[in-house]
């Protein structure tokens, strides 16, 4: 288990600084990202749940990858650490139409779940175990 | 084209190393039961600005799934069917009416499913569980019945299973224009936490695997549908219930004014398919 950052280090979702182009280039937590960590967030249904979505050639002991994202491989060429994050947070800031949700937002949602109500889907320090994860898939 | 993105995904992943793929159907499949061919695909009902072609979920399930819905013996659904039957002549309530006893033969629903959900004589929209209440608590002196109870559901089957093969043809103009644009409106808003709506799994991506799910064109010409992953049959509103509860969002009541008006657009979108109550699917 990767240390958890102390709760004053961690950006709150409302105030995540975007660049130009939506990347964010601050870590969420000054921890550095687990990648093992965000590899079992980006496959379990309860976190990530990335796979429902995203084919992903280095999890292929994994059953049912998804087709309605780009497939992965190679993301971690493609795009930056920063890119990755901004992406993860809110990929309507890069790609506005996206069917893709917002991992780090909690507010501006129709009727969310009452338990659900300001709760964002992930953690900062899961977000960045996933970038960290996402930052391997080389090509 | 969703089909064609994947085949070529399908063909990566065969070229890949070893990987469970679930079984697809076979989309150029059609549908035949007891020499009754029905209408699986047709050109889109011009309301719809985004597809050319509607396609019925039958063709998006396993060779397996599609095989029980083409033989009425294999059919789980049909037994809800016989169930509806047997109700449909049963005396209940205080003024001691059967359905039958107003509406003689079974038969004489036919065409019912096609309309449904329906604009009643108040000007409110009603879904076919609506109609059959109203009958049992005004004509019968009867208590209504649950949404989804088990007589509830037997009925609706039988009483769509009259309309088999019949073209889906739901009315969305005049009275039911408003309740229609509500639906409308409803379906394009993206819900719940996960910020999502109907349009972006079932108009968007059908054809396209969410995981281990093969993401439909989410018509209900084929409800109340025998789910195998319900082990039984289930209304139109509990199924728009589980998707929108996957948003991660609170949901609406079953026979709520909102799922009602969801149903109607949804139905609106098959206009053209043909009804196929009782149907198989995931």
């Amino acid at each position: 288990m990767a240390a958890a950052p102390a709760l004053a280090d961690v950006v709150a979702p409302g105030d995540v600084v975007f660049g130009e182009y939506g990347e964010v280039e601050t870590s969420l937590t000054g921890v550095p990202g687990d990648s093992a960590a965000g590899r079992e967030a980006f496959i379990n249904r309860g976190l990530g749940n990335c796979l429902a979505c995203h084919e992903n050639s280095e999890m292929s002991d994994q059953p049912f990858h998804g087709e309605v994202g780009p497939m992965l491989d190679g993301v971690g060429d493609r795009w930056s650490e920063a890119d990755l994050r901004g992406i993860i947070v809110n990929s309507k800031n890069i790609f506005p139409d996206t069917i893709m949700p917002a991992f780090y937002e909690n507010a501006g949602f129709i009727n969310t779940r009452e338990d659900l109500i300001g709760e964002t889907i992930l953690t900062a320090q899961q977000v960045e175990d996933v970038v960290a994860y996402l930052m391997t898939l080389q090509d | 084209m969703p089909g064609t993105a994947r085949k070529a995904t399908m063909a990566a992943l065969l070229a890949g190393t070893v990987m469970v793929v679930p079984a697809l159907g076979d989309e150029s499949a059609e549908l035949v039961i007891d020499g009754e061919v029905f209408v699986t695909r047709t050109e889109a009902p011009e309301h719809m600005d985004y597809i050319s072609e509607i396609s019925s979920g039958w063709l998006f399930r396993s060779a397996e799934t599609q095989a029980v819905q083409m033989d009425d013996f294999d059919n789980p659904g049909m037994l809800y069917v016989d169930g509806g039957l047997e109700e449909w002549t049963n005396v209940d309530g205080s003024e001691g009416q059967s359905c039958a006893s107003c509406h003689d033969d079974a038969e004489s629903m036919a065409g019912v499913r096609t309309r449904m959900p329906q604009v009643n004589a108040d000007g409110e929209l009603w879904a076919m569980e609506d109609y059959i209440n109203n009958c049992r608590t005004e004509r019968m002196g009867a208590e209504a019945w649950g949404w989804e109870s088990a007589d509830m559901l037997n009925m609706t089957s039988m009483i769509s299973y009259q309309s088999r093969g019949m073209p889906v043809d739901v009315q969305i103009d005049g009275e039911a224009a408003e309740y229609w644009e509500q639906g409308r409106e409803m379906y394009y808003t993206r819900y719940g936490q996960l910020n999502l709506s109907c349009a972006n799994c079932h108009e968007d991506n059908y054809g396209n695997m969410l995981r281990a799910d093969h993401l439909s064109q989410g018509h209900v010409n084929g409800f109340p549908v025998y789910r195998l992953k319900w082990a039984g049959v289930g209304s139109i509103h509990r199924r728009l219930r589980g998707c929108i509860s996957d948003t991660r969002a609170e949901t609406f009541a079953r026979g709520s004014d909102e799922l009602t008006a969801l149903e109607l657009y949804v139905a609106s979108r098959g206009a053209g398919l043909s009804v196929e109550s009782p149907s198989v699917r995931n």
